[in-house]
């Protein structure tokens, strides 16, 4: 609960003191600094998603960056279309790249992207449904553990190599950038910037109180008897394969949702997303934050990538060997996260 | 033609779609396992050879044999761990066994203990006992239920049983060795189970546990059938009504604990040793 009302004091405080609050006085919140705690909402939002596979249902997924890059790209088509005819080479209907490309007509799945809610919906179901086909057949020929994780890294990096080829139609390496608008309103203004921010927030609530309910329902106890004990939870009658399936898909729509609500905040979506090492990089702040305890995924995601932002700036080189030296002290030192600290063992 | 038809009939659905439910357990002629030709090899190694072993309902029987007779890959195909290579089994007159996977088989109602207690060590000892509860085992339906009373009463009344009740609300991982063991008792009796499959339930127990143990055991035979798998003589001989001696994946000789104890194969295999 007092994550939720710091979440809910962050989505009114800083908008105000962005827009209300004179540029002159010192709790003036600037819109980069607003843009930037955005993405440290969705990348929250990420973290939890993986918190719930993970910490609850001890499924290390390593891909999980894939199923937000899919979120991001569906909603990066969307921008996409949004430009319209105000592209450089101006065509109404085909965006830049293809133009440059030589194409001639939108590819097919291209087409229902000019419509908002449809973009929407794909945000959630193509995430969901490569999730769904993925886990049906994993869970279901009962891959677990180390086997499970490196499959999970192996489809993302098939996804970041498909995603680098012209020929898939989505960019190349470039990706999907140059976004003007959303919904009509520009994606420069800081109006619209507050709108993504609490949107933001408010998909970060979403996402918290639903993981919520379902860790403290019996499926969620039932999801850490199967992380503690698969063949216990098999022998009394519960289809394991099942409970993963659908725990796995709801994360990997979450992680869709995170994903499209950083892209229009960060104005970009490349195939740098699809990297393994980013997938990975959302293990480092659960485990940093606290696994199984969705508030210490927020927590880690919000302190790893606060610092990331201040030591890349500050000493660019540094910053992955500190995330590695993280990694491996939280590992020694704090097995169950930085809030294992103020939390007293059960 | 007809078959586009009756494809097309509103009044039933496709095959496929059907819910694929076991018949009802049918106990008529009083026996509820039947395992007749049982062979299971892996690889090349007989761990099973032409097992036949039949168990009455609300018998208890105790299984005995040697290390690598073959009696925990014996409990593995009855729960549907390991598919044999040849043989039926069945569980009463019309459950197929062989058919069914293992929550399949955790609903028509055998409950297994595992020879390693097994429980969940981060939950608390009420909360053990809910998930083993009988009930619809559905992702939905066990997102979205709650404990109601008589619930509650019955996980009371098992944790009675298996006398924990004190120990409620403390996590299974406190508990000790023997304590564990009956909690994974208490788990199966949750379940409802007609059949109880009990590996071991004596292993490293101190003597006054044992006796407990054999206690609720006995208790528990009549209203349910009971097999246990065990090593411990001692233990056997406090319990059993009729024992089944393994050896080498088939059985060797069956009877009460004197006949077999006086039965000369048995002692030189086992017995004499």
């Amino acid at each position: 609960m007092l994550m939720l009302s710091i979440l809910t004091l962050a989505a009114v405080l800083i908008p105000i003191g962005n827009i209300v609050v004179p540029e002159s006085s010192g709790f003036h919140v600037s819109t980069y600094t607003m843009t930037l705690l955005g993405k440290y909402l969705c990348y929250a939002l990420l973290a939890v998603a993986v918190d719930l596979v993970w910490g609850y249902l001890g499924i290390l997924s390593l891909g999980h960056g894939a199923f937000f890059a899919l979120g991001g790209y569906s909603m990066g088509m969307y921008l996409m279309r949004q430009i319209g005819d105000r592209g450089v080479y101006g065509h109404p209907l085909l965006p830049d790249f293809m133009v440059f490309l030589n194409w001639e007509k939108l590819p097919w799945f291209w087409h229902g992207f000019d419509s908002f809610w449809f973009a929407m919906l794909m945000v959630v179901l193509v995430p969901g449904l490569l999730a769904l086909i993925f886990g049906w057949f994993a869970f279901r020929s009962r891959v677990t553990g180390v086997y499970l994780s490196i499959m999970t890294q192996a489809m993302t990096y098939a996804l970041l190599l498909a995603f680098f080829r012209n020929e898939m139609g989505f960019g190349g390496n470039n990706g999907l950038t140059d976004f003007k608008d959303i919904l009509g309103f520009p994606l420069q203004a800081d109006t619209t910037r507050v709108g993504l921010f609490i949107a933001s927030a408010v998909a970060l609530g979403f996402g918290y109180l639903s993981c919520l309910y379902i860790t403290r329902s019996r499926l969620g106890r039932l999801c850490r008897a199967i992380r503690d004990q698969e063949d216990r939870t098999r022998f009394i009658g519960y289809r394991v394969e099942n409970a993963k399936l659908w725990i796995f898909t709801f994360s990997a729509m979450l992680a869709g949702i995170a994903g499209a609500l950083y892209v229009p905040q960060v104005g970009i979506i490349n195939p740098g997303e699809f990297a393994p090492l980013v997938s990975i990089e959302i293990i480092i702040w659960v485990a940093v934050g606290g696994r199984a305890t969705l508030y210490g995924a927020v927590a880690g995601a919000l302190m790893v990538n606060y610092s990331k932002s201040f030591l890349t700036a500050a000493m660019p080189d540094a910053w992955l060997f500190a995330l590695g030296a993280l990694f491996v002290l939280v590992t020694l030192l704090l097995p169950r996260g930085v809030v294992g600290l103020f939390t007293r063992k059960q | 033609m007809s078959k586009l038809h009756s494809a097309l009939r509103r009044d039933q659905v496709f095959d496929f779609l059907a819910p694929d439910i076991p018949p009802d357990l049918d106990l008529t002629r009083g026996m509820i396992l039947y395992l007749e030709g049982i062979t299971v090899s892996f690889d090349g190694f007989k761990a099973i050879d032409d097992l036949n072993l039949y168990i009455e309902n609300g018998e208890l029987r105790c299984i005995i044999g040697p290390n690598g007779a073959g009696k925990t890959t014996m409990m593995d195909i009855i729960t549907g761990k390991t598919r044999p290579d040849s043989g039926s089994a069945w569980f009463g007159q019309n459950i197929n066994l062989l058919k069914m996977d293992e929550p399949e088989i955790a609903e028509a109602g055998i409950g297994r203990k595992f020879q390693k207690p097994t429980v969940f060590e981060s939950h608390s000892l009420t909360e053990n006992l809910e998930l083993a509860m009988a009930g619809d085992k559905r992702i939905w339906k066990v997102l979205t239920s709650e404990l109601h009373s008589e619930q509650q009463d019955r996980i009371h009344e098992v944790l009675k049983i298996i006398g924990l009740a004190e120990q409620y609300k403390e996590f299974a991982g406190s508990l000790s060795h023997g304590q564990k063991q009956w909690l994974e008792i208490g788990m199966l009796l949750m379940q409802n189970p007609k059949l109880l499959l009990v590996d071991e339930p004596a292993a490293g127990m101190t003597h006054q546990e044992m006796d407990r143990t054999a206690e609720l055991l006995t208790s528990l035979a009549g209203d349910h059938s009971v097999v246990v798998v065990e090593h411990d003589m001692d233990f056997v001989r406090s319990i059993a009504g009729k024992v089944t001696v393994l050896h080498q994946g088939s059985v060797l000789a069956e009877g009460t604990m004197d006949e077999v104890q006086n039965d000369k194969r048995v002692i030189e295999v086992y017995l004499g040793e």
